[in-house]
């Protein structure tokens, strides 16, 4: 079977040495279980992320983006652009969608293009990984590889924001969507129900509100910890590094006895694959997935 | 120039703040004033803010702690039923407020946002460790310390888990055509002052 192509956007936290460099890990054993090849867009740069409006401004953050995509148009022509980070997606989607209703602000897109040498026709198309594994390959492609079924795992499939608004995965709800429930089915596991499931996380204001995003934080864990979660399941880079890294602060603060993995989608689908903890990016959780390493490191 | 809208900040947020035209068409259903994750923290919601904006109180929003509150988790612009794209407007008030020097002092969202963009604008790619420092010594040495003392543990644990590395210090990632991407990014500033008549500040 021929591969399928994708112009791919990594993005600043997937890179080698970041704070998401497991998912991506993990994500490149994925694909290649899937048939999936993803080709890195040359010389990518940062979306803006969600906190960068505030010196930024309009048209220099939507000019970010624009260069990804003009670098895409370049370099793979006719491929669509994939994210695996929700706030890459975002950005690029919303820049893509603005650019085509507006055309001076396309206008003046290029003209910004031009110092560094580009121009935008704005053809790219903007999927979501999510996207392309459930509309590409579905469900029956992505059960096909699982070799080692996760039985007996509860898992809290915490959505959060970013992918699920204000685009979302085609199809879902935004207060209750489905596919992260069913993508734990998929991999054997159970999911369990509780009400965090697109609770926001605090996003980037973790770090410029601690007090207040732990709250939120909080809430989440203790939810997934009440309705019987082992693990809690996500496929957002930030969501996974503030309910992860948070957990020993609010227990320092708050006398809490937080332990709970938090682990990526393709993280799971990795391990249920067949792949080994390395190849899954379990070597990178500051709190062990050790049911997952159990299974494994299963022969 | 700014000056011109004295009278009718409606207008004034129109032309000038990103998606500003849609302020008008709120029909205060309150909805979104329950939607903000942090809403406790929230002086003024956004249902407020765009009351006070048509109200012409500029002071009052532009000098406001509360846009500054908005995590971008998307559950108004979902839920408003004129379908008013409200992250938008709230990051647009907030970036116009601050390039007009009107935005609190050393709210820390706002510090952030600032460093953040620094960061990034330089070398075209987060570089997350020169980041969390900035982040940490934004109020100086002696705070600094602190700070980084008390998340020492995290740190640790990341770099262990190669999730953080310290030889960003000497650079780390980049893309190759930085001086292409400053000289973009200062165009696109200096269209967007221009239309916005920001040059002066
Ligand atoms: S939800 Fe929309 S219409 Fe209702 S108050 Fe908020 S902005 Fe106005
Ligand atoms: S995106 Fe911002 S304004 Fe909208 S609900 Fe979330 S925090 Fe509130």
């Amino acid at each position: 079977m021929s591969k399928k192509q994708y112009a791919f956007y990594p993005g600043c936290s997937s890179q080698k040495g970041a704070s998401a460099s497991n998912f991506l890990t993990s994500i490149g054993v994925m694909c290649e279980k899937l048939d999936i090849q993803l080709n890195e867009i040359p010389d990518w740069n940062c979306c803006g992320a969600s906190i960068g409006y505030g010196e930024g401004g309009e048209l220099p953050r939507l000019v970010l983006s624009a260069r990804n995509l003009a670098l895409a148009e370049r370099e793979l022509p006719g491929q669509e652009m994939v994210s695996v980070c929700p706030a890459c997606w975002l950005s690029s989607r919303e820049t893509v969608d603005r650019l085509h209703e507006s055309e001076s602000l396309l206008a003046e897109t290029n003209e910004a293009l031009k110092e560094a040498g580009l121009t935008l026709k704005n053809e790219v198309k903007q999927r979501h990984m999510v996207e392309v594994l459930i509309e590409d390959i579905g469900w029956e492609g992505m059960k096909k590889p699982v070799v080692k079924p996760l039985e007996g795992l509860k898992f809290a499939g915490y959505v959060g924001c970013q992918t699920n608004r204000p685009f979302g995965i085609a199809g879902e709800s935004f207060e209750n969507p489905q596919y992260l429930d069913k993508m734990v089915e998929m991999v054997g596991a159970e999911p369990v129900k509780y009400d965090q499931k697109v609770t926001c996380c605090g996003g980037a204001l973790a770090f410029s509100e601690p007090d207040k995003s732990q709250a939120q934080i909080r809430q989440i864990v203790e939810s997934a910890y009440d309705h019987g979660a082992d693990m809690i399941v996500t496929p957002c880079q930030l969501c996974q590094a503030n309910v992860e890294i948070y957990q020993s602060e609010i227990n320092k603060k708050k006398g809490t006895k937080f332990n709970m993995p938090v682990v990526y989608y393709s993280q799971l689908m990795t391990v249920a694959y067949g792949g080994d903890a390395k190849q899954a990016g379990l070597d990178g959780q500051l709190i062990r997935a050790e049911q997952l390493e159990k299974i494994a490191s299963k022969k | 120039m700014t000056a011109t809208y004295k009278n009718d900040f409606l207008k004034e947020v129109e032309a000038n703040v990103e998606d500003g035209q849609w302020v008008k068409m709120c029909m205060q259903c309150g909805v979104c004033a329950g939607s903000c994750p942090l809403g406790p923290h929230w002086q003024h919601s956004p249902q407020k803010i765009f009351m006070m904006i048509r109200a012409g109180k500029r002071e009052e929003v532009l000098t406001s702690d509360s846009m500054w509150m908005c995590t971008s988790c998307y559950n108004c612009i979902v839920r408003c039923p004129r379908k008013l794209p409200i992250t938008h407007i709230m990051h647009g008030l907030a970036n116009y407020a601050h390039r007009l020097g009107l935005a609190p002092k050393g709210q820390p969202t706002r510090e952030i946002a600032k460093l953040f963009w620094d960061n990034i604008v330089k070398t075209g790619r987060v570089n997350e460790l020169k980041f969390s420092l900035a982040m940490y010594f934004k109020d100086g040495f002696g705070q600094g310390v602190k700070n980084a003392m008390a998340m020492q543990g995290i740190g640790l644990g990341l770099m262990k888990a190669k999730r953080l590395n310290p030889m960003e210090m000497l650079g780390g990632h980049t893309c190759k055509d930085k001086g292409g991407i400053h000289k973009m990014i200062a165009k696109a500033r200096e269209i967007e002052d221009r239309r916005k008549g920001l040059s002066g500040h």
